[in-house]
C-alpha cells in the first residue's frame, strides 16, 4: 500500500473517532494510531467492522516500555485485513497502576497475549477472564522485560541433592555482570571520558577569554 | 439403578510426552474421553530471548532466532533481517534476494517434512519419519554448504547473505529436487489413502475461516479453511513476485485438510528452489555498503582500512536510525512477525517476535472442546507447534 492510500486511512480513521484517537502517523511505509486506552476496545470495534478498514485478525499485542514517561507502558496492538490486504499498528500508553481494557472480547486471540504483556511488564488488563502468567515459572517474582529488570535475573535455580527437590537461590555472579558499551566517544558517548572531566570547562573559559 | 455421581476427570498431558511436541504441558478436564477443558501451560523453554536481544547489538541478536523455530531456522532470520533493512532503508542485491528465497524454501521443505512425518507418527505410522529424516539430513547438508552449520544457521545478515554459495551447490540441489518427489510420493502413499490415518483426521478439529480469523491463526492453518492468503503472494517480499508458484488452499478445515495442504506446499516450494537456481543473476550476495556489511576477508589481509572497518562493525556494530517497523515473513507454520523499535543506538530497544505458534496454541482450548482425548495429538500435530518458537 501506498503511504498516500495509508494517510487517507489514517485521515478517515481520525475523523470517524474524534474523541478516541490522538494522532495518525505514516512512517516506514506502515500506519500507526495512537489512541486513548480507556476507549481502546472502540477503536479496535471500529476498525474491525469499518468498510474501509476491515482489521479482522489481531496478527499481535505486546507491550513496550519507556521508564522515562510519566505514563511508561506502550501497549501496541497489530491488526492485519486479510480481505484488504492491509496492516496497522494501534498503540495506546499507561502505566502500572492504570489497567487497559482487554481486547478479549473484540479479538478471542488477544487472550494469551494480553497474558504475555501482563508476565513480562505488569501492564493490567481490565475485565481478562484469565490473567495469569503467561511465560515465565511458576512464582516467578517480577515483570522480566521491565527496563528495570536486570538481565540476569534475581534467582537461580538448581537441583538440591540434599532436599531431593529444585531450590531457588539469589544470583551469584561469577563474574561480574559486563554491559561493555563500544558507542564511539565521538559521536555519541553521554558520559565523560575518564581524564577528561575538565574539558568543558576549559573549552568554555577559552570562549570566554575570545 | 441408582444415579451415579461422575466427577470429571483431571489429566496432565505433558511434559514429558513424545506427542507433545517437545514440553507442552496441557490440564485437560476430562468428563470420561470426552474433553471438556484444555489449559495449556507453556513457558518450560522460555529463553528470555527478547530480553537478552535487548542487550545485543543487531548482528548479535541475529542468531537467536535460529533458536526458535528450530526446525526452519533462516524464515526466522529472515524476518528480523527485513526488520533491520527497513529501519536502516538497506537494499539487498540480486543474486542475495534469490539466495534468501531458495533457503527460505529450502526451510518450509525442512519444516513441512518434519511436520508431516511426525504428524504421522503421533496417530501411529512409525515409517514416513525415517524415510523423512533422511532428506533431512540432505537438506541439513544444503545448509552447512553455505554457512558451515546444520541447525543454527546465521547466514541471513542484514544486508543480505553472509557467504556466496560454494561452487557446486546449485547443482547439488537441483539434482535433489528431481529426485525428492519419488520419496515424497512414497511417503505420502503410505499415509493419504490409510484407513486409520483418515479415521484420525478426517472432520478432526474443523474450524472456518471467521473462526480462525478471529483466533490468529495464519499460514497452513488459515489456508485450511479456504482462505488464499499467504504473505509471499499477497505482500511480496524479496523476489517472490517473480516467482510462478501456486497458494495451496484447502476446503474442510479439518486435520487432514492442513496435512494435504502442505504435501502441495512442498511441491510449491520445490517449484520456486527451481527457479530461484535457474534464474539467479550473478553479482554480490550482501550490500556493499560498508556502514552495514563487513569487508571481504581477502581485502581485510591487504587493506588497513577495511581490517579498520571490519573491526568496527564487529565491535560497536552498526547503529540503526530512530524508529519502530513490524516486518513479516510467511514462516512454514505461518506469519512469523518481528515488531522492532529503535532508538537510534546500535541495540535494539524492543524487540517483540510474533511467532505463528503461539496464535496457534491458544486455539488448543476452543479447537479441542467435545473432541476425544485421542485426538489431541492429531489435532497438535496438524497445527505444527514447535515449543522454541512459542516459548521464546
Amino acid at each position: 500500500m501506498t503511504d498516500k492510500a495509508l494517510k487517507s486511512l489514517g485521515e478517515h480513521i481520525a475523523t470517524s473517532l474524534e474523541n478516541e484517537v490522538i494522532s495518525t502517523s505514516v512512517a516506514f511505509g506502515e500506519l500507526t494510531v495512537v489512541a486513548r486506552a480507556e476507549h481502546v476496545q472502540k477503536v479496535l470495534t471500529f476498525l474491525r467492522d469499518d468498510q474501509e478498514c476491515m482489521f479482522k485478525q489481531l496478527i499481535d499485542l505486546c507491550g513496550a516500555d519507556y521508564p522515562e514517561r510519566t505514563r511508561r507502558f506502550d501497549v501496541v496492538y497489530h491488526l492485519l485485513s486479510v480481505q484488504l490486504n492491509q496492516r496497522i499498528r494501534v498503540k495506546v500508553e499507561t502505566d502500572a497502576d492504570t489497567p487497559v481494557p482487554s481486547a478479549i472480547d473484540v479479538f478471542p486471540a488477544a487472550g494469551w497475549f494480553e497474558r504475555e504483556a501482563w508476565d513480562m511488564y505488569g501492564i493490567f488488563f481490565a475485565d481478562h477472564p484469565d490473567l495469569r502468567r503467561m511465560l515465565t515459572d511458576y512464582g516467578f517474582q517480577g515483570h522480566p522485560l521491565r527496563k528495570d529488570f536486570p538481565l540476569t535475573g534475581f534467582v537461580e535455580c538448581r537441583y538440591s541433592e540434599e532436599e531431593k527437590r529444585i531450590v531457588y537461590e539469589p544470583v551469584k555472579l561469577k563474574q561480574e555482570f559486563r554491559n561493555f558499551d563500544f558507542m564511539s566517544p565521538w559521536e555519541s558517548a553521554k558520559y565523560v571520558l575518564p581524564g577528561d572531566e575538565k574539558a568543558d570547562d576549559a573549552a568554555e573559559s577559552k570562549e570566554g577569554a575570545k | 439403578m441408582a444415579e451415579v455421581d461422575i466427577k470429571n476427570y483431571c489429566l496432565n498431558f505433558g511434559p514429558q510426552h513424545p506427542a507433545a511436541h517437545g514440553v507442552l504441558r496441557m490440564v485437560m478436564e476430562l468428563d470420561g474421553e470426552i474433553v471438556e477443558r484444555v489449559d495449556p501451560h507453556i513457558g518450560l523453554l522460555h529463553r528470555g530471548t527478547e530480553k537478552l536481544i535487548e542487550h545485543k547489538q543487531y548482528l548479535q541478536a541475529m542468531p537467536y532466532f535460529d533458536r526458535l523455530d528450530y526446525v526452519a531456522p533462516m524464515n526466522q532470520e529472515h524476518a528480523f533481517c527485513m526488520a533491520v533493512e527497513k529501519l536502516a532503508s538497506i537494499e539487498v542485491p540480486e543474486r542475495g534476494q534469490y539466495i534468501r528465497v531458495l533457503f527460505s524454501e529450502i526451510g518450509r521443505v525442512l519444516n513441512h517434512i518434519l511436520n508431516l512425518t511426525t504428524h504421522g507418527m503421533d496417530v501411529g505410522a512409525l515409517t514416513p519419519i525415517l524415510w523423512g529424516f533422511e532428506e533431512r539430513e540432505i537438506l541439513m547438508e544444503f545448509y552447512e554448504a553455505v554457512c558451515g552449520a546444520r541447525l543454527h544457521a546465521a547466514y541471513f545478515r542484514p544486508g543480505g547473505v553472509h557467504q556466496d554459495l560454494p561452487a557446486g551447490l546449485a547443482e547439488r540441489i537441483m539434482k535433489w529436487t528431481e529426485t525428492f518427489p519419488n520419496t515424497l510420493a512414497d511417503m505420502e502413499a503410505l499415509l493419504i489413502d490409510n484407513r486409520i490415518f483418515k479415521q484420525r483426521n478426517v472432520d478432526i478439529g474443523v474450524f472456518d475461516a471467521d473462526e480462525a480469523l478471529a483466533w490468529g491463526f495464519t499460514g497452513p492453518m488459515l489456508r485450511s479453511t479456504g482462505v488464499a492468503w499467504d504473505l509471499r503472494k499477497s505482500q511480496p517480499y524479496e523476489v517472490y513476485d517473480k516467482m510462478k508458484f501456486q497458494v495451496a488452499i484447502g476446503n474442510a478445515g479439518d486435520c487432514y485438510d492442513r496435512f494435504m495442504l502442505r504435501i502441495a506446499e512442498i511441491r510449491e516450494s520445490l517449484k520456486i528452489i527451481r527457479q530461484c537456481l535457474n534464474d539467479m543473476p550473478a553479482g554480490p550476495v550482501m550490500s556493499t555498503d560498508p556502514k552495514i556489511s563487513p569487508p571481504r576477508r581477502a581485502e581485510m589481509k591487504r587493506s588497513m582500512e577495511a581490517l579498520i572497518n571490519h573491526f568496527k562493525l564487529y565491535t560497536e556494530g552498526f547503529k540503526v536510525p530512530e524508529g519502530e517497523v513490524y516486518a513479516a515473513v510467511e514462516a512454514p507454520k505461518g506469519e512469523f512477525g518481528v515488531y522492532l523499535v529503535s532508538d537510534g543506538s546500535n541495540r535494539p530497544y524492543r524487540c517483540k517476535i510474533r511467532a505463528p505458534g503461539f496464535a496457534h496454541l491458544q486455539g488448543m482450548d476452543y479447537l479441542l472442546k467435545g473432541h476425544m482425548l485421542a485426538d489431541a495429538p492429531a489435532v497438535l500435530g496438524a497445527m505444527d507447534i514447535v515449543f522454541g518458537e512459542v516459548d521464546r
